[in-house]
């Protein structure tokens, strides 16, 4: 068996507009049924690049449809990697505290909830700037666990 | 693209909202107004009905967030019911069942608002 055949490499670039949301949702579960992962975890991974890509829409690019998303996901050695980037403004995720739902709803404030999800959601989860001004975040799920 | 349906209906004194589909931060504006809708008709005994919803984001659960304080201010609140097993875990996540009321059926939740007066 040729082992080319456990490797799968996508990619998606998109506008920043939430209408785009449903598109990359579909494109993630595409990748990851193909990879392998069982509807439950399926679900997680499009739960976590949808949360990503909000806050890209979001706070990075203030809601603006110019800008661009490109999504790129492999999956390689049981490792489904899938690398989110934008050319918007930064912003720093680790500066989010951990949402504390009472007080929300007390203050009737929002915001937060997504950055827990994606880390609950994913294996691993890192930050990063890229040269050119680029802002990346990549999530991990690992087929095993 | 996203398919998202927002319908409301009354039940004596109480507002059932059915959700349905896809509930993220494109279709969630179309929630925002239905709440605001009860607002201006100072409604603000609600059930929401998951039985058909398939998805949400964090976005979705902002706007229950959002409102929850002034229906309660009001002598209201929001209720849910039918929750399928994938939505009701990401909610369970976020610890919304110490703050809200979850039940099996829209009945069983309109019935607490009537006991509730």
């Amino acid at each position: 068996m040729n082992s080319s055949n456990n490797i799968l490499e996508q990619e998606l670039v998109v506008k920043s507009t939430t209408d785009n949301l449903a598109l990359i949702r579909e494109f993630t579960r595409t990748a990851a049924e193909k990879s392998g992962f069982s509807e439950e975890t399926t679900g997680k991974i499009i739960l976590a690049v949808d949360e990503a890509c909000t806050n890209i829409i979001k706070h990075a690019y203030k809601n603006s449809s110019e800008g661009e998303i490109n999504i790129l996901v492999k999956f390689e050695d049981g490792k489904f990697i899938i690398s989110i980037t934008d050319e918007g403004l930064h912003f720093d995720p680790m500066q989010v505290p951990e949402p504390d739902l009472q007080e929300f709803v007390k203050e009737k404030r929002v915001g937060g909830l997504g950055i827990y999800l994606i880390r609950k959601m994913m294996d691993e989860v890192r930050y990063s700037t890229l040269t050119g001004n680029k802002n990346q975040v990549v999530l991990v799920k690992y087929l095993s666990r | 693209m996203a398919d998202f349906n927002v319908n409301l209906r009354n039940i004596e004194t109480v507002s059932v909202i059915e959700v349905k589909g896809y509930l993220d931060a494109h279709t969630a504006p179309e929630l925002e107004n239905i709440f605001n809708q009860l607002l201006d008709k100072k409604q603000f005994k609600v059930v929401v009905n998951f039985d058909e919803l398939k998805y949400i984001s964090s976005a979705g659960l902002g706007v229950f967030m959002a409102y929850v304080e002034t229906m309660r201010e009001n002598n209201g609140d929001i209720k849910f019911t039918n929750l399928k097993e994938n939505v009701f875990n990401i909610f369970d996540l976020l610890g919304f069942p110490i703050l809200y009321e979850f039940y099996k059926d829209e009945k069983e939740a309109v019935q607490k608002f009537n006991l509730q007066g």
